[in-house]
């Protein structure tokens, strides 16, 4: 469920096709093109969508789309 | 020596429609662009109506992903510079990115973005400010992403003097070229100003229309009645090339560029300076600049906004320059059409100059219904006018006090 949300808030955040594949592997600056500032806006819709707050320390730690969906999944 | 310097693409984004041939007809034709606000709820404004661009789609222009990232006003601005390099037929591939430069003008910059990234911390609190907020909102985004999305390397700054920005822009990239310090640059103004905070702003100072119940009519400048400015918004572009340049690419030339005068009136932040010295100033030095004599004037794209102030000054101003001759010369605002499009009008208004010149014909200042006894020129009114136009002088007046006058002539 949490992948779905999260692969939603990444489409709509980068202006990305529906279409486009995004798995728990796939890296949003390697993979998707996005940027530092990308990066910050994402994290923030994040917080908003799961009502969490996920730290700087933990937001900088995240390799691909399967580290952010495991965090949600153990902080929400 | 210095290098003679051309027009060879325009570009618009305009409340009359997109692109230099719809925003021309419509020109000639006396269309209007104004009608109520749709951008937000204005009941409760002493203003209701404005001059908005319809029909834009950005990512007809640009990448939608890019576009995201763009406030309004500089999503106009790469939207005009496309039109402008379509319409110049300039490779982009072959063009040399370090001589292919650009400078925007822009009055006020991204202030829908800060409003909503405002609210948003209101609302929400510091920690929820997009981080694409201050790239979106400073006003000199229009020239970065300009530059981005055409590549082009060579000099590139910002105008911000108000009203004036876009014909001082495309003063200073007319020099740029001239001196030798580029070939080919993206110049004009961007706006995108319709939003509460800032026509909230205009109507505290009193600067603008509340002729609500018959908005196409609202903007009539050199009116007795005129009772204020209607915000209009979008893009004016043109493209100026080098002549030796132009020539070898074998590229139209819609005309040439012959002079740029600036001045201050150091007097008020917002009135006239009185008899409009200042702007007289910013005219006899065009004039001087490009060696043109008063008598050559054939047209002039006057600032006439339609506030009671402006247009008494500015008919003073132009009286006192050109004396005799003043009353020769076809006078005319197509801010009676467009509304008044702060920091973008200066680039809309030359290209209608540099099209009067090209197609020989005058667009008119609509509205016209009865004369002011301060202001007795010949403003061609309600009707275009056909005419040969070898040189024609555009002038930008801004808060501040800045003074800007461009000047064009026929290529020969």
């Amino acid at each position: 469920m949490s992948l779905e949300k999260v692969k939603g808030i990444i489409i709509e955040q980068l202006g990305l096709e529906e279409s486009m594949e995004i798995k728990r592997e796939t890296s949003l600056m390697g993979d998707l093109e996005a940027d530092s500032l990308d990066a910050v806006e994402i994290i923030m819709a994040i917080e908003d969508e799961f009502g969490i707050e996920i730290p700087d320390e933990a937001a900088e730690g995240f390799k691909n789309i399967g580290d952010i969906v495991d965090y949600v999944e153990n902080n929400k | 020596m210095k290098k003679r310097v051309v027009v060879t693409g325009l570009g618009c984004i305009t409340p009359l429609g997109n692109g230099k041939d719809v925003f021309w007809k419509a020109l000639l034709e006396g269309k209007s662009g104004i009608g109520e606000i749709t951008k937000f709820d204005a009941a409760e404004f002493p203003t209701k109506i404005a001059a908005e661009v319809k029909d834009f789609q950005a990512e007809e222009y640009m990448d939608k992903k890019e576009a995201r990232k763009m406030d309004l006003f500089v999503q106009y601005a790469v939207a005009g510079s496309k039109l402008a390099i379509d319409d110049s037929g300039l490779d982009l591939n072959s063009v040399e990115k370090e001589s292919f430069g650009v400078i925007m003008g822009s009055g006020i910059g991204g202030i829908s973005t800060l409003e909503d990234q405002h609210q948003k911390m209101m609302e929400k609190g510091p920690r929820r400010i997009s981080p694409f907020f201050i790239p979106m909102m400073i006003a000199n985004m229009a020239s970065g992403q300009v530059s981005m999305s055409f590549g082009a390397k060579g000099p590139n700054t910002t105008v911000v003097t108000a009203c004036a920005s876009a014909t001082n822009a495309i003063g200073e990239a007319f020099k740029v070229i001239e001196r030798g310090d580029a070939k080919v640059m993206i110049t004009g103004g961007t706006e995108a100003s319709i939003t509460p905070l800032s026509i909230g702003g205009f109507c505290s100072m009193k600067a603008m229309s509340t002729h609500n119940e018959d908005p196409q009519k609202a903007s009539r400048p050199f009116d007795k009645n005129r009772d204020g400015f209607v915000m209009g918004e979008g893009s004016g572009i043109l493209i100026l090339e080098e002549l030796g340049h132009a020539l070898q690419r074998g590229a139209t030339i819609y005309g040439e560029v012959a002079g740029y005068g600036m001045s201050a009136d150091a007097h008020h932040i917002t009135a006239p300076a009185p008899e409009g010295e200042g702007g007289q100033r910013a005219m006899k030095n065009a004039l001087n600049d490009g060696n043109i004599g008063i008598e050559e004037v054939d047209y002039i794209n006057a600032h006439g906004t339609s506030t009671p102030y402006n247009d008494q000054f500015e008919t003073m101003a132009i009286k006192a320059v050109f004396k005799e001759h003043s009353k020769k010369i076809a006078v005319s605002s197509t801010k009676s059409m467009t509304g008044h499009l702060l920091g973008a009008a200066g680039g809309i208004e030359a290209i209608a100059s540099v099209m009067a010149i090209k197609e020989g014909w005058v667009p008119p200042t609509m509205n016209y219904e009865t004369p002011d006894e301060e202001c007795d020129l010949d403003y061609v009114p309600n009707q275009a006018r056909q005419m040969d136009v070898r040189v024609a002088l555009s002038n930008s007046l801004g808060f501040g006090g800045h003074n800007a006058t461009i000047l064009f002539k026929k290529y020969e």
